[in-house]
Parts: C-alpha cells; structure tokens; sequence
C-alpha cells in the first residue's frame, strides 16, 4: 500500500503548526465566505489567490482549499436558520431544513447538516486518496489527442446534463472559450481579439471574470430581491448534537447513496448543486413517507449536504490527477496552480509528491477542523447575517474591487469586473449556467494546445481523435454525453404516458 | 408586509412599480443576438490573422473560428427558441420588474461610479465613501456613524494590504500627501 505510506508523508507536511494554522483561518474564512450573500467559494477563492504568492504552494492551496470547505459547511447555516442558502448547493437543504428550525430543532438541523457535510467530504477523500494516483498512472500515457478528447468529455457533460437549455450551456462555453482566446497567443505570439486595446494584449483574467460573475452579479440579485434577514435563533449544545448523532447512524443507507451520488456528479463537472437537487429528489422517492419531507425532515438534510460535500470534494479528483476541474471552485484553485509555477496533469503525483499528499492529507485534517469549529461557533456566525445589509453589500463591493485590482495591479481589471458583474447578473436570470463559462475560460489555453498538438501529429486530420482505441472511447464517451439529452428524448416516449401524472 | 430592518428603505419602492418591467423574452432575445455578434466578432477577427493551416501547423485563428461560429449558431438556437415563444407582451414572464431593477441601478450606479473614481482618488479613499454612503442611504445611519465607519473600513483594508501583505493598491493625492 504505497499511498498510505505517502499519506502519512503529506500528513507530517500538513501537521506542520503552520499550515494547521493557515487550515483554521481559511476553515473560518470560508465560512464567513459562504455565510454571507455574494462572496461564494469561487469568487472568495479568486480574491484571495494573489495574496498567496509568498506562500510555498502546498501552504497556499490548504489556506485555499480550506475556505472552499468552509465555504461548503458555511452554506448550510444561513439555509437553516434564515432559509437563504448562501450558496447554490444548499438551496435543497432549505426544503427541510427551514422547517426544521421553525419547530424549535434548528440545533439538531445544524448538527446533522454539519455531520453529513463531514461524512459526504470524508468518504470523497478516501475516494480521492485511493483513485487519484490509479487515474493519475493511467493518465501518465496520455498523449494531446487523449487530452483533449478528456476535455471534449468534461465539457460535453456539461451540455449533456445541463439542467436547463443545453443550447446556452453550449453558448456560455464558447463565450468562455473566446474569452480566453482574448490576447496573445501563446504559440504564434500573434494578438486576437485585442482590436488594438492595450489592456486585452494581457488577456482576460478569469479570476477577474469570476470575481465580477459571482460576486458583483450575487449583489445585484440580493438586492433585487429586496433583501431581509429574518433567522431562527441558534445556539448547539453537546446534548443535542450527542442526541444527534446517537439518530444519525439509522440513515447509513442514505449516506452511502447521498456519497455515490456526490462523488460521480463532482467527478464528472456536473457539480455539488445538481448532487444536492438528486440526492434529495432520491431521498425523497425511496421514502415510504413521501408527504413528510418538506415539512421538516432530518433525511431532507442529511441527503443533500451529504451528496453536496462528496461532490465539492471529489470535483478535486480530476482536477489533481488530470488537470480538468469538475467545478467552478476546483477551477479557480487549478488557475492557483498555475500561477504557483505547478504543471497540472498527472505528473503532478510524481514530480509534486509533498504537493500532492500534503494536500489531500490537508482534506482529511481540513474536515475535521471544520467540523469542529462549525458545531462550537455556529452563534456567531449566525449573528453575521444580524449586521444590516447595506454595510455587508459596500464592504463586499470594496473587497472585490480590491480582489480583482491585485490580480494584475491593473485599474482596467476592476472596470472588466464591474462589466462582469452585469454579465453575469443578465445570464443568471435568464438561465444561462455560468459554471461552463468558467472552465472553458480556465482551460482555454490548455484545450486549444492540445487541440493543435494533436492536429501537428495528424497534418490536420481531425482522425488522429479516433486514431486509437483509448483517444477514440473518451471522444466516443463524450459525443455520447453531448446528445445526451436527444438520445433520452428518443427513448422518452415509451415511458412518459406512465409519468404524466 | 412585515418590515423588520433598517434595510426598510430598499422594500417599499419595490411593491410602488407593480408587476411592469422588461419582458424576459424581449431580454432573451437581446441576449442570443449578442452573443451571436461575438461569436461573430471571433470568427471575422481570427479570418483577419488566418484560421487555416499554416506552415508549422494550424494558424492562430483556427481554433478561434471554429469557436466562434459554434457560439453563433448556438445563439441563432436560443434566438429562435425566444422568438417562437408566444408568451409575449403583457401576458409574457417578466425578466425583472422596473422596480427590482431601479433597485439594482441604485446599487449599479454608485459602484460604477466607485470604480471610475478609483484611478483618480485612490481605492481607499472611495472605499471610504462607498461605504458611508451605502450606510447613510440604503442603512439610515446618522452621518457621523457613516462617515466614520467608512474611514475605519479603509484604515483596516490599508493596514491590511499595504502594511500586512505589502500589496500596493491604487493611491491618490491623500495618501501622496500623507507621504505613501
């Protein structure tokens, strides 16, 4: 057994007292990131990145990685207590949830959601830890074609399973593309898209783009929506979460399925929000009491919160061992990688050990911490939400203008945000998904290289994709996923009379 | 309505403007023809560098166009998919009611603002008066509180980055004259 002894290695790197240090603070940040409107795991992510220059990389990604687990917990409490999910992926938990803490259980609702977050996270990274190098090894005899044919595949799951029109998906994905188009190319070094500007020469930043698109866009929303809190009280006692717990064990059977659903949806880039919506909708079907849920029932928050956190995690997988993220944060933290001066891809397990298993030993600590820190300081993080909107609002504006200046010490950025911000506030009504927007922004450069590497190989024939039985199944695999959605339209007929009701 | 916080100011212009605004077809529609003018823009700007093969291979506009024309088809669908919807009019869904998005211009115009300001004065100094202004006008706050709560936010973002992190943020005259 090789990775436990590597494990161990990445755990004598991440119980360094610093980085257990750095792993708190970004547990707490990432809370108050996920607990407040409009600064999300990916976006908070994104302001923070610059500021970890000085850090050694395997510090900066456990601060990093950290928040987006905070954040990951931190959604859970303001769903529960004020019935605002503060991120996507904990608008299922509300269903319940809320009810829940109307009845006077909003203790045992906390409890429950923060230790199905755990055991959902949990599994994912002992998944991670034992896959990641398999698929990593595998992955070592991938030549551009098969690079590309795996990003072909991630980027036609996104279509294929989108939850709304596959048609914006498909045009958010290639707004995205163009947009990382935007500058020099890095082969020629010939300038498109530029139309003469100095500031796109420098291309278009994706965590400026992130910044404006969940952040700047969330504050709009809030406001549209006329923003009140209006929360149940909170406080957690040991007796109730021993309470909790002593119930809990009674839904291992849930927490196996919430965990599988988790960890395929953030393995393939559909993403914690559409595993939380399933794991949920399952739930709910295989209840002999299907009327109950909504009204306050702890299943209907321990399945989402538990498919949420084993997706969030395993959206790292591809991310480590192949350099494409399954989620929009995973793709912010995969741009942090670059920045460090790492290569992502599967050498990263052999030329980056202390990186790679510091890292995941970081998951399994990270988790634990949060856990802790999330039952102890529940109150005051509630009482965040009890600070009067018009301060939250002006102040995240300001640490965003900050986030998106220190990228590139550039002035231009901030205005690219702000342009973001509306962007991203006219697409999210209209149901365009801003998830793919990101990747493709994110592996732009990384799909257009191998795309043309495998075209030098081949003289131009698109061929060289099929050209062997391994680049030809994940092309295959992929076109199958992208007519996904026709193919089941095929096949509905048959079965819709039935389910008309 | 029950009005529970000092955010009272941001509700009851909310419910004056009733149920008009832009329709969300009309926005759908505007939205699919811009993006088919960028999918556009892409593909006539990779034409100009070239978007066929060169002689080391494909040129830099190949990848480009392609993109670029999937991007305009794929809005050429979702503007069809508007079009053909027949909810129009007064009896068609809202994209946003005029008085959701007077809200949001309230919030749109002070940041634009903000962040035109922000090469002349400084970030900080903005910074500054964003704050006190949302808290004077969207908070109630009496002007002393705001104004000083703005001070105190760029103070500690300025001891922050410039101190702490020794990040270097925009400046203005302000912080020239304090000898920064």
């Amino acid at each position: 057994m090789e990775e436990i002894q590597l494990l161990g290695h990445g755990f004598a790197v991440a119980l360094q007292w610093e980085n257990l240090l750095l792993m708190v603070a970004g547990i707490v940040l990432g809370v108050l990131i996920g607990v407040l409107p409009g600064l999300g795991g990916a976006n908070g992510i994104a302001i923070l990145l610059p500021l970890t220059f000085t850090l050694p990389p395997v510090s900066a990604i456990i601060l990093l990685s950290c928040i987006y687990w905070g954040a990951l917990f931190g959604g859970a409490i303001t769903s529960i207590l004020f019935n605002i999910p503060g991120e996507p992926w904990s608008v299922a938990t509300t269903f319940d949830g809320y009810p829940m803490a109307q009845q006077g259980r909003a203790g045992e609702a906390l409890t429950a959601a923060f230790t199905s977050s755990f055991v959902g996270a949990f599994i994912a990274v002992v998944m991670i830890t034992f896959l990641a190098p398999l698929v990593a090894q595998f992955a070592l005899q991938f030549g551009p074609p098969e690079f590309f044919a795996v990003m072909f595949l991630s980027f036609a799951c996104f279509i294929g399973l989108a939850r709304g029109s596959p048609l914006k998906a498909l045009a958010a994905m290639m707004f995205g593309f163009l947009l990382a188009g935007v500058g020099m190319d890095g082969v020629t070094g010939q300038l498109r898209m530029t139309f003469g500007s100095m500031e796109l020469m420098r291309g278009i930043d994706f965590l400026v783009v992130v910044i404006g698109l969940f952040g700047l866009s969330e504050i709009f929303q809030s406001i549209e929506e006329g923003l009140r809190f209006k929360g149940a009280k909170a406080r957690i006692t040991l007796g109730t979460v021993l309470r909790t717990w002593a119930e809990l064990p009674r839904h291992w059977a849930l927490f196996i399925r919430s965990s599988l659903i988790g960890c395929w949806m953030g393995i393939t880039p559909a993403g914690a929000t559409p595993a939380s919506f399933m794991s949920y909708g399952v739930a709910r079907r295989m209840a002999k009491d299907k009327d109950s849920f909504g009204r306050g029932r702890m299943e209907g928050v321990v399945a989402p919160e538990t498919a949420a956190h084993a997706a969030g995690t395993s959206a790292l997988l591809p991310m480590l061992s192949l350099g494409v993220p399954g989620s929009p944060t995973a793709a912010v933290l995969l741009g942090g990688l670059i920045m460090w001066g790492l290569q992502p891809g599967p050498m990263l397990f052999v030329e980056q050990k202390d990186f790679v298993w510091g890292l995941i030993a970081s998951m399994y600590l990270g988790n634990i911490v949060g856990l802790i820190i999330v039952l102890a300081a529940v109150p005051w993080f509630a009482a965040i939400l009890r600070v009067p909107f018009s301060i939250i609002a002006a102040i995240i504006l300001m640490v965003c203008a900050i986030g998106a200046y220190t990228v590139n010490s550039a002035e231009f950025d901030v205005v690219l945000m702000l342009i973001f911000g509306v962007i991203g506030y006219v697409m999210k009504k209209l149901d365009y998904p801003l998830a793919p927007l990101v990747l493709a922004l994110v592996l732009g450069d990384r799909t257009e290289e191998s795309f043309r590497q495998s075209l030098l190989l081949s003289e131009g024939s698109l061929a060289v994709f099929f050209s062997n039985w391994l680049v030809g199944g994940i092309m295959t695999l992929g076109l199958v996923m992208l007519f996904y959605p026709t193919l089941s339209k095929l096949w509905a007929p048959r079965v819709s009379p039935a389910g008309a009701a | 309505m029950s009005i529970t916080t000092q955010d009272s100011v941001l509700i009851p212009s909310a419910e004056a403007a009733a149920e008009r605004g832009p329709s969300q077809r009309g926005m759908e529609i505007a939205t699919a023809v811009v993006l088919m003018a960028a999918g556009g823009i892409g593909m006539m700007d990779s034409l100009r560098i070239g978007a066929g093969w060169g002689a080391d291979g494909p040129q830099s506009g190949y990848f480009p166009f392609w993109l670029g024309a999937i991007l305009a088809l794929a809005s050429l669908g979702n503007l069809v998919v508007a079009l053909r919807d027949h909810r129009r009019g007064a009896r068609g869904p809202r994209f946003a009611t005029w008085g959701q998005l007077a809200l949001v211009a309230q919030v749109f115009v002070p940041t634009a603002i903000y962040v035109a300001v922000i090469p002349l004065v400084g970030i900080y100094v903005s910074s500054a008066v964003l704050v006190g202004f949302f808290m004077r006008r969207f908070g109630e706050f009496r002007m002393v509180t705001s104004m000083l709560s703005g001070a105190a936010a760029a103070l500690v973002s300025f001891v922050i980055f410039e101190i702490w992190f020794l990040v270097a943020l925009p400046k203005g005259p302000l912080e020239t004259a304090l000898g920064y």
